[in-house]
């Protein structure tokens, strides 16, 4: 789960991160009140969930009260269209009012974790501002890392390093160590999945800020961090993967297809969509039913996939381990006889009870499915389907 | 034999629930021995005859369990394989999904200077054909006593594999599933290893999946390799920077790519399967190809 840039600001000041002074506003008129607290100026930032906002006209510079109420009049409200978004954009119903700093230097920090190792990794670079992914690809030696060892958690000496190795010493050196140190706990205590600051500035003054923060959690990690996931903004995330994830069904996700998929398992429901391709179609959507394990929600998920007006029709590919085909099967015929998804659906069964399961939909005599013996069998029926062909 | 798992595998299943006992009779009835269930505060009953213990220490004393098979729900999974490792169990198999990271992080800390090997989480688990010795959740019908060995990420592209495979009379060894977390114990460069060393494997479908780099860590392993390995990478068609049900599937970075996992691999040696439903006659051919079937 993601959050905006004022809350991950929020959160990074409660551990101690220094970051500039503002707030968030929701009107033009409250931009203009928080310009004047401080000092006539401020600069005006859309919070939506990407990057690339300065680019997108979702960020500007206010140099009187009133032109930061003109600047929020205008950011407010809008959908806010960047490379990271898709052409629909997303809406803009909050803009962070912060003063106007003047920087000297930008550097590059985050957390992350590193799989290979098994630990969180800080990543710092005295190219801050930049695209870190560039970077990486471009100049890799540009880029210093400090593993976080959970054996005795983040030692000063790490934080030493990275602050002499992207140049923060002299007076900058106890401010960056403190810094990093506050990052990494922040990080952990609030199980971050990516925690970026970027950039940390120095300002002209001396001081070091978080000019900008990225913060999500692991998604794994939601049932105990509470008071984060209360922030969550359900207008920066896809309708259909909101119900989804209210129906209990973590793993959906919208594509731009018209071949529904319903799937159990990530793997097979990753190659699912990659059989469909080969078949030549193109998928809706990706759907793990994960551990749900019920007709009536599986029925839910039909629904939901049956639901995105591109879907011409739909397969059911399940290889039952945990997953019983019989329990798959009643939801299918459940999801028809009560009209809950009308497209053409495909039907293959195989794995745990698959006897039972194949008995089930054979004894449905009212109910139209379309059934598939194996992987490339579904593939190609439900791509014939999708164009109407029998 | 295959790897890991044998006739002498004494199997205790922690988290003794609705899906650890249903696992727990289709193993029995496979021919595993399952010799203990832990669930705390039941410690005593019998459930489908199988003896439950408060701690696996005690399963371990009493019943000499030497493989461990975790149900516990996430929010206690990651305790549940410290305290099987505390406990001495040389093999423990997590199928839990939905482990927070960060409690990985602490577990694969302590895996790192234990003896004890981890598989997973969130995996199928680890299946030895001949030695009818299951320790998963992996449907025992569609497999079939052969040479081919099958290691994946994901569980439900094992069966689907296996399946394929036994359709062409092709048989296998045993079936490997490393997990689809972002931190898992075995890696799938270790499971090839396990399967290269095994004198009943004589070749090895990998399946991987998009994200993270282990793939690539496998190709530099497959350079070195005598057996045949055919590899799918599942997620070709995924969308950059989403995360596709597994933790450990979303492409972040140019290496995260299907396209970049298979260059690696194709490199090293192995034969690609780009369609999903070629994977067992595209193995079928590679084995004809070495003299092998």
């Amino acid at each position: 789960m993601k959050l905006h840039e004022y809350q991950a600001k929020e959160l990074l000041a409660q551990f101690g991160v220094p970051v500039p002074k503002g707030r968030v506003a929701r009107t033009p008129e409250e931009a203009e009140a928080i310009t004047i607290e401080l000092g006539g100026s401020s600069v005006i930032k859309a919070q939506a969930h990407t990057g690339a906002r300065g680019k997108a006209g979702g960020v500007k510079v206010a140099k009187t009260p009133a032109e930061a109420k003109a600047h929020a009049a205008a950011i407010l409200g809008m959908q806010l269209v960047t490379h990271q978004t898709g052409p629909a954009g997303l809406p803009v119903s909050a803009v962070l009012v912060e003063e106007l700093v003047d920087i000297e230097r930008e550097i590059y920090l985050s957390v992350a974790i590193d799989n290979t190792p098994g630990m969180p990794v800080i990543i710092a670079s005295a190219q801050g501002g930049m695209d870190i992914e560039e970077v990486a690809a471009n100049t890799p030696e540009a880029l210093f890392k400090q593993h976080v060892d959970p054996a005795c958690g983040f030692q000063p000496f790490q934080g030493r390093e990275l602050a002499f190795a992207v140049g923060l010493d002299g007076p900058l050196l106890g401010p960056a160590t403190q810094l990093i140190g506050n990052l990494v706990r922040a990080f952990m205590e609030s199980d971050g999945a990516i925690a970026e600051i970027n950039p940390v500035v120095v300002t002209k003054d001396g001081r070091l800020l978080a000019a900008d923060a990225k913060f999500s959690i692991d998604d794994n990690a939601e049932y105990r961090q509470k008071a984060i996931v209360e922030q969550r903004d359900r207008s920066q995330e896809d309708d259909r993967e909101l119900d989804a994830h209210d129906h209990g069904i973590q793993n959906y996700v919208a594509l731009d297809g018209d071949i529904g998929c319903l799937v159990n398992g990530a793997g097979l429901a990753m190659a699912t969509m990659d059989g469909i391709k080969f078949a030549g179609g193109e998928p809706a959507n990706f759907l793990d039913i994960g551990t749900a394990n019920n007709p009536e929600a599986i029925a839910a998920a039909l629904r939901l996939i049956g639901s995105d007006p591109k879907v011409k029709a739909v397969l059911v590919n399940i290889f039952g381990g945990l997953a019983r085909t019989d329990v798959i099967a009643e939801g299918v015929i459940l999801a028809k006889r009560e009209g809950m998804i009308s497209q053409p659906t495909v039907v293959r069964l195989s794995g745990t009870n698959v006897d039972l399961g194949n008995k089930i939909l054979d004894e449905a005599t009212d109910v139209e499915l379309i059934r598939a013996d194996g992987f490339a069998d579904g593939a190609r029926k439900v791509v014939a389907a999708s164009r109407g062909e029998k | 034999m295959s790897v890991l798992m044998n006739k002498d595998s004494r199997v205790v299943i922690q988290g003794f629930g609705g899906a650890g006992q249903r696992e727990a009779k289709t193993s029995i009835a496979y021919g595993t021995q399952v010799v203990a269930g832990v669930t705390p505060g039941r410690g005593g009953q019998t459930i489908e005859d199988v003896p439950i213990y408060n701690t696996v220490v005690e399963a371990v004393e009493q019943h000499q369990a030497n493989v461990s098979l975790i149900f516990v729900p996430a929010p206690f999974a990651a305790d549940a394989i410290l305290e099987a490792e505390r406990a001495g169990v040389p093999l423990i198999i997590c199928i839990t999904e939905g482990i927070p990271v960060l409690d990985m992080v602490k577990v694969k800390r302590v895996m790192k200077n234990s003896t004890s090997r981890l598989i997973g989480p969130n995996c199928p688990g680890v299946i030895s054909v001949a030695d009818r010795s299951r320790a998963g959740i992996m449907p025992v019908d569609v497999y079939l006593e052969g040479n081919v060995g099958v290691i994946s990420r994901s569980g439900t592209l094992v069966y689907e594999a296996v399946d394929q495979l036994s359709r062409l009379g092709i048989g296998q060894s045993g079936s490997l599933g490393v997990g689809g977390d972002p931190i898992i114990g075995t890696t799938q460069r270790e499971a090839l290893e396990l399967f290269e060393a095994d004198p009943d494997t004589a070749a090895i479908v990998l399946i991987g999946e998009i994200g993270g780099t282990a793939e690539q860590e496998a190709a530099e392993y497959i350079k070195t390799m005598k057996k045949p390995v055919v590899v799918f990478i599942g997620g070709a068609t995924a969308p950059p920077g989403r995360r596709m049900g597994h933790a450990g599937a979303i492409i972040s970075g140019a290496a995260g790519t299907a396209s970049a996992k298979q260059a690696a691999l194709r490199a090293a040696g192995a034969t690609i399967v780009e369609n999903p439903a070629d994977i067992g006659s595209t193995m079928q051919a590679v084995l004809k190809q070495h003299g092998l079937a």
